[in-house]
């Protein structure tokens, strides 16, 4: 039963990964890899880690549908409406592909792997929520605000209009001239 | 994933659900009635669920010229099988269906699939009003979604734990809804929102004529429609064990105050949906992140600080 689950999981998520590269809609595209991770968050659960499982499949819903809209405003192909092609630089990256796979399952196959020390903890939740928030507190804390930098600095390129257009260079005017008003009433 | 559902639970929890919207959309039809100045008769509000499923049942499907079919019917279907599943954490009673260690998270990860079924149908149906539905609804799910997580975690950080069952137990002595109020308003905003429904029905508005449903006909509609209720249903009753003692309180079983409460919440949605208009994406997107982001983050932070003031963690 667990074998037959692995094997479900570990095919679908290969020939839908694989599958992104085959069909010819960005949408299709987009959501056949979601396919393919939900499928891997499957694995994950089977693991036992239910909390990393779960969490792979909340961020990754969200994630493939904000990145269908972009795939959809970017791509050459939003919805077959052109012939396109999903493939760049095919040989480097066969190569590329190639070596990767043989060094990874050479190193799974040929690898002697060491006997399991130590039990599980009895609540992994916790004892993940542990160690990223005890000893690797600082890691945590220096990802966090380099992430929110990032995404604070994009959205300040981003802005078509910033508060200097909208109140004026001394920030005085009584409302802004924004032609969508917000629901706060600024 | 330890122990296997039980069997008795799983069979009870969709018809529970189907029969609760049933009773949603009874009561939706009432209010309706009553604030347009056309009272509906109880008896004729009763059946009009099971009339329109019918109507529906037996309409014609509507394709459209190229259109993708295999998107459009997988966002469909995404939706009831999405709300079945985040209400598999919800305690009926005592006991849910599946009592997982991660429950808070898992509900949100189911719920969140709306969005994906939304857009779905929206761009399966090649329509041009069809699409500006889907991308209303992901437009409103990214403002609606970092409250409602908040909410969410607020509730955990208040009982120490992600078990739904825990965040129950927690709450034997005070409801939650007393100690976070702020939290338990954004969260029923957003189940209204990630219905897309009463306020938040800018994805299937009138505007855009019916929107992302816009070209759904019979049997696809219904699947639709029905998903969006129970959506509804399944989150309106995520906010008794989260916030409202699930099935703590006296004399009635807890079973029975887990379907009182639940009836409660959304009596008071869908008392509330008649009242307000819908919201414009541009003003619900704003609202939300500059009041309803910073409200929901001082709440967690105020809980959090209280929990360790109680020596908690």
């Amino acid at each position: 039963m667990t074998t037959a689950l692995f094997v479900v999981l570990a095919v679908t998520a290969v020939v839908a990964g694989a599958l992104v590269f085959r069909v010819d809609s960005m949408a299709r595209a987009t959501f056949l890899l979601l396919l393919s991770f939900l499928a891997v968050a499957g694995l994950v659960l089977m693991t036992g880690l239910q909390y990393l499982g779960v969490v792979i499949v909340l961020m990754m819903v969200i994630e493939m549908v904000v990145m269908a809209i972009f795939m959809i405003m970017y791509m050459m192909n939003p919805a077959g409406l052109m012939p396109m092609s999903m493939f760049h630089n095919t040989r480097g990256a066969a190569v590329i592909a190639v070596t990767t796979f043989v060094a990874l399952a050479g190193g799974a196959l040929l690898v002697d792997w060491p006997v399991r020390g130590g039990r599980p903890a009895a609540d992994l939740t916790m004892a993940l929520g542990e160690s990223l928030m005890g000893g690797q507190m600082l890691t945590m804390m220096t990802l966090g605000v380099t992430l929110f930098a990032t995404i604070v600095g994009t959205v300040v390129l981003a802005a078509g209009r910033g508060r200097y257009d909208r109140l004026g260079d001394e920030l005085d005017a009584p409302a802004s001239d924004d032609r969508d008003r917000g629901g706060v009433g600024r | 994933m330890s122990a296997a559902p039980p069997l008795g639970l799983s069979i009870l929890l969709p018809i529970l659900l189907l029969a609760v919207a049933w009773a949603a959309v009874a009561a939706d039809v009432l209010a309706a009635g009553r604030a347009a100045g056309r009272p509906v008769p109880w008896a004729v509000a009763a059946v009009t669920p099971a009339r329109e499923a019918l109507r529906l049942l037996v309409g014609q499907r509507r394709r459209t010229v190229g259109g993708d079919e295999l998107l459009r019917g997988v966002g469909g279907a995404v939706l009831p099988i999405a709300a079945l599943l985040a209400a598999a954490v919800l305690p009926l009673g005592m006991r849910p269906v599946a009592d997982l260690g991660a429950g808070v998270v898992w509900f949100n990860a189911m719920e969140v699939f709306a969005w994906a079924a939304v857009w779905l149908v929206g761009w399966g149906s090649n329509s041009t009003l069809s699409l500006i539905g889907g991308y209303r609804f992901v437009a409103q799910g990214l403002a609606w979604e970092l409250p409602h997580m908040f909410a969410l975690i607020t509730a955990a950080v208040g009982a120490q734990s992600l078990r739904v069952t825990d965040v129950v137990a927690a709450q034997g002595g005070l409801w939650f809804v007393l100690i976070m109020p702020v939290a338990f308003v954004a969260f029923l905003l957003s189940v209204a929102a990630m219905a897309f429904w009463g306020p938040f029905s800018a994805p299937v508005g009138r505007d855009v004529a019916g929107g992302a449903a816009a070209e759904l006909a019979g049997v696809d509609r219904l699947v639709f429609v029905a998903g969006r209720w129970l959506l509804l249903v399944a989150a309106a009753a995520m906010a008794v064990p989260l916030f409202l003692g699930g099935g703590h309180g006296p004399w009635l079983p807890a079973w029975a105050w887990v379907l009182v409460k639940t009836l409660a919440v959304l009596v008071a949605l869908v008392a509330l949906r008649h009242r307000i208009p819908t919201i414009r994406m541009e003003r619900w997107t704003e609202f939300s992140l500059v009041v309803l982001t910073p409200a929901t983050i001082a709440q967690a932070l105020v809980v959090t600080l209280v929990v360790l003031g109680e020596g908690g963690f």
